[in-house]
């Protein structure tokens, strides 16, 4: 019970603002809550926020293990590109769906495996051993889709973008499912607490006799695999592998979505639960501004003001700010009571 | 003689062939911005295939999108001493010495599909197709098939402050302009993808009553309305009749599409703008005949009549 109210009391004020946020959306869209049924599927405005944020969620939950070590992962917008790449790639070479899907999982571990290598053994700060993954990645996918969008019709791969079970679309389930089974890995063993160790201090944590480098290097390949996953689904959602654009720039969603989830970019303590709730606030707003129906000149300048907005409200300074004049109010209202007492 | 009643041939390969190994042997210089686009990968495959057919040996160099290679390459072919250069230039700036140089060795520039801010005196001529002019035929498309009926138009443009964006979007609302059974209801940019032209069509279809209030889909360019066409289809209804779908471009894909019934037309902005640049060369050549300084490639209308089905087939070997 206490464990359940520590972590309400953790993730509190990412569930106001995501809570803030579709209260403004329903003001301004009055048919936002309607949810219908499509194809034996689940359709509305509230279930294409949890569709369309489906990939950021994913790459949110290996970016915060990647952040909670003090390090940061730029290449996954790319990995994306690429292990859509493969699938597409797979699928219309024949080689079946669970083989493709093997492939292009592999194809994650194996960008998550080079980039902990350059990070854990040469050293390399991560945002510049990333970035080599980034700037190259999209090459890469290039050349595996030959520089066109490579279209399938491979219903079973098609099922990962735009199926459904239970009418809950798969995108959904799939982010679920590795959030749930991340947290209950690094939260029910002692690796969680580890990543934060390796944050905090990295020399401290070798020396206590932790296995940092593998560690880092594992940290690296469960981001990379997230990676892949995202890449099945945005592969999958338009039946086809689009190397340029798929992917193109969510790895800074990502790093945003954890942000708002309140883990520090200076790594150390995190929650995926609140960076996954930090990925829907994206999304929300994204989803927002698209129903609104403003010209696309305002997109990125009312996103830009709503997340300066959410970061301004949970910056250090405000909330102690808001903390010290809600116990004064508090005070206030408790040395009237006694006043009026005897 | 022979070689006058080989140009009145023209459309004959045989007879070009020997023309042109005979007469007219030249030696082009090909500098292309890259690959960055299906598009740009078929422009370079029809010019190599327009070359070959002419019997002009080409010499192409790929810039991977920076000006100084392409500069380079300028500077290389004119110390090889083509006859000619065609170039997509990658921007449109910086390139008033090169066209000089160029000018000074007599050797004619051709500019293919982009413009340049130089001297007009600078190049031959430039080769391209007119952004404003596709939005029409597209608009006019509509205009055309609804006949007087009422209809509410969603627009999927290209990235925000682009000038394709900008140029079919006012395109487009020139050729409805005037009829006021068409209104266009929202507008929203899909950034060119497909990706983002399905999520954006998600939204367009919850925001207008679960797509009961469009009647049709503009979108600026076919990726975006392949995108767009799938998020119909998920929504439970029948992209190309329940939706219209016109967009711009004419790349494979949407010709498959069109071959199902799913899209209604799309406007053609050529990758062949090679054709026409060695049309102009030929002449030029030939009799010292100066070409228009633009010349504008026809922006075609393909509709569900036009045999999709072997048109796709044509156009899916170019490289798109």
């Amino acid at each position: 019970m206490t464990g359940f109210k520590l972590l309400l009391r953790r993730i509190l004020p990412q569930l106001i603002t995501l809570a803030l946020v579709v209260g403004l959306i329903s003001i301004m869209f009055p048919g936002f809550f309607e949810i219908s049924l499509a194809n034996g599927r689940l359709y509305g405005s509230p279930v294409d926020i949890f569709n369309r944020g489906a990939p950021v969620a994913l790459l949110a939950i290996g970016m915060t293990l990647v952040i909670a070590t003090g390090g940061i992962d730029l290449s996954v917008g790319a990995v994306m590109a690429i292990c859509g790449a493969v699938a597409a790639w797979g699928i219309t070479e024949g080689y079946g769906l669970l083989p493709t899907l093997l492939m292009a999982l592999a194809a994650g571990l194996a960008c998550g495996l080079w980039n902990g290598l350059l990070v854990a053994f040469l050293g390399i700060q991560p945002i510049v051993a990333t970035l080599i993954l980034m700037v190259a990645g999209r090459g890469i996918a290039q050349l595996i889709t030959e520089g066109a969008i490579l279209t399938f019709n491979h219903e079973g791969m098609i099922f990962f973008g735009s199926g459904s079970l239970l009418t809950v679309p798969t995108p959904i389930i799939i982010a679920i499912l590795t959030g749930a089974l991340v947290t209950l890995i690094v939260r029910r063993s002692a690796l969680g607490m580890l990543i934060e160790a390796i944050g905090i201090n990295f020399r401290a944590s070798t020396l206590a006799g932790v296995n940092t480098r593998v560690l880092l290097v594992a940290v690296y390949m469960t981001s990379g695999l997230c990676a892949a996953l995202a890449g099945i689904i945005a592969a999958a959602d338009i039946r086809g592998a689009d190397a340029n654009n798929a992917g193109l720039w969510l790895e800074l969603d990502a790093i945003l979505a954890v942000v708002i989830g309140g883990t520090s970019l200076l790594g150390g303590r995190f929650s995926l639960i609140a960076s996954l709730i930090g990925a829907l606030i994206i999304q929300a707003v994204n989803t927002g501004i698209l129903l609104s129906g403003f010209p696309p000149e305002f997109n990125l300048i009312i996103k830009a003001v709503i997340i300066l907005i959410i970061l301004v409200l949970q910056s250090p300074r405000v909330r102690t700010v808001l903390a010290f004049l809600s116990t004064a109010r508090a005070d206030a209202a408790g040395q009237e009571k006694k006043v009026v007492e005897p | 003689m022979i070689s006058k009643k080989a140009l009145v041939g023209a459309g004959v390969l045989a007879s070009m062939l020997m023309m042109s190994s005979s007469v007219m042997a030249q030696t082009v210089g090909f500098s292309q911005i890259g690959s960055e686009s299906g598009w740009r990968a078929a422009e370079t495959t029809l010019t190599l295939q327009q070359a070959k057919e002419r019997g002009i040996d080409l010499k192409f160099a790929d810039a991977q999108q920076k000006q100084e290679n392409q500069i380079k390459a300028l500077r290389s072919f004119i110390a090889q001493g083509v006859d000619a250069i065609l170039i997509a230039p990658v921007v449109a700036t910086g390139w008033d010495s090169v066209l000089e140089e160029a000018k000074e060795a007599e050797i004619p520039v051709i500019l293919l599909d982009r413009m340049v801010d130089s001297s007009k005196d600078l190049y031959l001529t430039a080769v391209g197709s007119d952004l404003v002019h596709e939005g029409s035929v597209a608009g006019q498309w509509l205009v055309d098939t609804l006949a007087g009926k009422d209809c509410n138009v969603v627009e999927l443009q290209g990235t925000t402050g682009s000038s394709p964006a900008i140029d079919r979007k006012n395109g487009f609302e020139q050729a409805i302009k005037g009829h006021d059974n068409i209104k266009l209801i929202r507008s929203q940019t899909g950034d060119f993808t497909r990706t983002k032209g399905k999520e954006v069509m998600e939204s367009f279809l919850k925001a207008e009553g679960g797509g009961k209030n469009i009647c049709a889909l503009y979108a600026h360019n076919d990726d975006m309305a392949v995108g767009a066409i799938q998020a119909i289809k998920e929504a439970g209804l029948k992209p190309g009749s329940d939706i219209l779908v016109v967009s711009i471009d004419a790349v494979p894909d949407i010709f498959q599409a069109m071959a199902a019934g799913e899209a209604n037309a799309t406007v053609e902005l050529t990758p062949n703008m090679a054709g026409p640049a060695f049309d102009a060369l030929a002449a030029y050549m030939k009799d010292g005949t100066m070409p228009p300084k633009f010349i504008q490639t026809e922006s075609k209308l393909y509709t569900q009549a036009d045999d999709p089905q072997a048109v796709y087939e044509q156009k899916k070997d170019l490289g798109y």
